[in-house]
């Protein structure tokens, strides 16, 4: 199969499926009430976590647990460039400021592989939330800030947008000779480097390309927030909930991430104000189950159940 | 002077103690196991909260409840490696996969256990007085309860270091650390010994569990908090090295102190900074091979 030309035929019936998705989400707020609105940006919201993660993640096959960093990153320059700049400026300064703490942490840790790069960017969004915590309690004397109020609709198309722009980001990627050189490394990293590709700047680009979404998520969502502060910006659940999604959904497919983000998005928002033990409860149980019996994820489980499903009648046609 | 000094170099001791055994630890389930546990803290939780529980309704002497935590912690550990992480192992294609599968999946035990003690306890914080009468060292003065910790920390180091280097199950661990398959060929029983050391890892944990919560205040969501200093302590003494997280303790103990001394608010930040430069400089840690 050729890598850099689409087969029309096979993309045909999901990729018009995608866009008349695409079209009834962008045009939502003209029909649907304010709580679908504000449930569907922290959907959106996920999606965009986890995929962006799986752009780096996902071929290489280094488990990054650097998305809170960048997103509380996105979420401050928020809050202290809110009042100055007007909002496409300041979801712009996210994005890159994102980019340039992803770059220096690629850079840093070039070395670093499996499990050490893992627990290098956990370290990574502590310390940033222990220094801003230090530094707002003995410069400003004070503990978080307020950031300007946006009205919903207004954070939800630009939620979409940045959707929007990282699904052909991530398509491009997966696509290109950038996709399979990413794949390379993540099956053998020092044969890669044999073949010409040149491993550390593809890693580190990558990676800061990722968190530029991740950090413009942030800088929108700290508007609905309207108050921050570094517990919250810098929670590391926002490093665990994209891995856990991705690996529910199945990171084979490029559907698995947004499908697995997708439905946990919708049952956090359900179950979390009313039962949020079990929600999280659930959410580990279904986790290990996924890890144990699932290593392709829910897509994978309905791509087996389909091709059972769809040779079985063709044995009978056969027989 | 020269008592400051003092106060600082004790409290860092007395803090160092507990990190040496929660590390102990994680490092046995890390080094043999092969599993970043990352829910390795919520064992801590689980020990502190059973002891207060045994304390506050039942009036059960906290010490005497170490010898209930452990045992009990210990087959938890025991049953969850024989029924996910053995099944885990024998899944993964090589011992990469295996150690990130493995990480994931303690995550996900993190959330079952916290979560479980928060339908339990709730989140309330819960503390109890006990031995808290002050003990005078050399002109400074410290809580009994914290000595004791302190005690209790380095018995149970010291105990299980002579575990491993004198028994024979101990040399059976120390062969699966180095190497699980020629262990396994030379007789080893390696899915019993792997699934041991887990076990012995929650029960460390739980014990520390039950010594810190003569000290501080829990609740149900600290087990994290503990995990990452675990973490790192267990990366300064080199992943893997019993001896190393040992001293690592000590050594993260006294920089904590050192640095509460001067600046209250940069001591965690001060460990991420060490963890992170360790990670970059030396990611092998003081005594890694």
């Amino acid at each position: 199969m050729s890598i850099a030309r689409v087969d029309w035929k096979k993309v045909w019936a999901p990729g018009s499926l995608l866009i008349i998705i695409l079209v009834l989400l962008a045009t939502l707020s003209l029909y649907a009430s304010t709580y679908t609105v504000i449930l569907l940006t922290s959907i959106l919201m996920y999606v965009v976590l986890t995929v962006s993660w799986v752009i780096f993640s996902a071929p290489t096959g280094y488990v990054s647990l650097a998305p809170a960093a960048f997103f509380g990153v996105g979420i401050y320059t928020s809050a202290i460039l809110g009042k100055a700049l007007p909002l496409p400026a300041v979801i712009l300064a996210g994005g890159l400021a994102s980019f340039c703490l992803a770059l220096l942490v690629g850079a840093l840790t070039l070395r670093l592989r499996g499990i050490y790069f893992a627990i290098f960017t956990f370290g990574l969004v502590e310390l940033i939330k222990h220094l801003l915590l230090w530094y707002e309690i003995k410069f400003t004397g004070t503990r978080g800030r307020f950031v300007i109020v946006v009205d919903n609709d207004t954070i939800y198309h630009v939620m979409f947008a940045i959707l929007v722009i990282l699904l052909l980001t991530a398509y491009l990627i997966r696509r290109s000779k950038f996709g399979l050189a990413l794949r390379s490394i993540g099956e053998y990293e020092d044969a890669a480097a044999h073949t010409g590709v040149n491993v550390d700047a593809l890693k580190t680009v990558t990676f800061a390309i990722s968190a530029v979404f991740i950090g413009a998520a942030g800088a929108i969502m700290a508007t609905r927030w309207t108050y921050i502060d570094p517990y919250i910006a810098f929670n590391p659940l926002f490093s665990f909930m994209p891995v856990l999604m991705a690996i529910f959904g199945g990171m084979g497919q490029f559907s698995g991430p947004i499908l697995g983000a997708a439905i946990f998005g919708y049952l956090e928002e359900v179950l979390l104000t009313k039962f949020p033990y079990y929600y999280m409860l659930i959410f580990g149980i279904i986790l290990i189950v996924t890890i144990l019996y699932l290593p392709e994820g829910l897509v994978g489980l309905v791509q087996k159940l389909w091709r059972r499903i769809s040779g079985g009648k063709r044995a009978h046609a056969g027989g | 002077m020269i008592v400051t000094i003092l106060d600082v170099v004790i409290a860092g001791l007395l803090l160092g103690g507990l990190y040496a055994l929660i590390a102990m630890g994680l490092s046995l389930q890390y080094g043999v196991a092969r599993v970043l546990n990352i829910s390795h803290g919520e064992f801590i939780m689980l020990g502190a909260l059973t002891t207060w529980s045994l304390f506050t309704a039942f009036h059960i002497n906290p010490l005497v409840s170490l010898a209930i935590c452990g045992p009990v912690a210990f087959v938890l550990g025991f049953v969850i490696h024989r029924t996910l992480f053995k099944r885990l192992l024998s899944s993964s294609a090589s011992p990469g996969v295996f150690e990130s599968n493995s990480m994931l999946a303690s995550f996900g035990l993190l959330f079952i256990i916290q979560n479980i003690a928060l339908i339990a306890w709730g989140p309330e914080i819960r503390g109890y007085s006990y031995l808290r009468v002050p003990v005078n060292l050399a002109g400074a003065l410290f809580g009994a309860n914290r000595l004791i910790t302190l005690g209790f920390a380095i018995v149970i180091g010291l105990a299980f270091y002579l575990f491993l280097a004198r028994t024979r199950l101990g040399k059976a661990i120390r062969a699966a650390a180095q190497d699980p398959t020629t262990a396994g060929l030379m007789g080893v029983n390696i899915n019993l010994v792997l699934a041991l050391c887990f076990g012995f890892g929650a029960a460390m944990a739980s014990m520390a569990g039950m010594l810190i919560s003569l000290c501080y205040p829990v609740h149900a969501v600290i087990g994290l908090e503990y995990t990452i200093i675990a973490i790192i302590v267990v990366v300064l003494g080199g992943l893997g090295s019993i001896p190393g997280s040992f001293i690592g303790g000590f050594i993260l103990g006294l920089i904590g102190s050192i640095v509460t001394y001067f600046e209250p608010g940069l001591a965690l930040a001060a460990y991420y900074a060490i963890f992170i430069l360790l990670l970059l400089v030396r990611p092998t840690g003081l005594m890694g091979k």
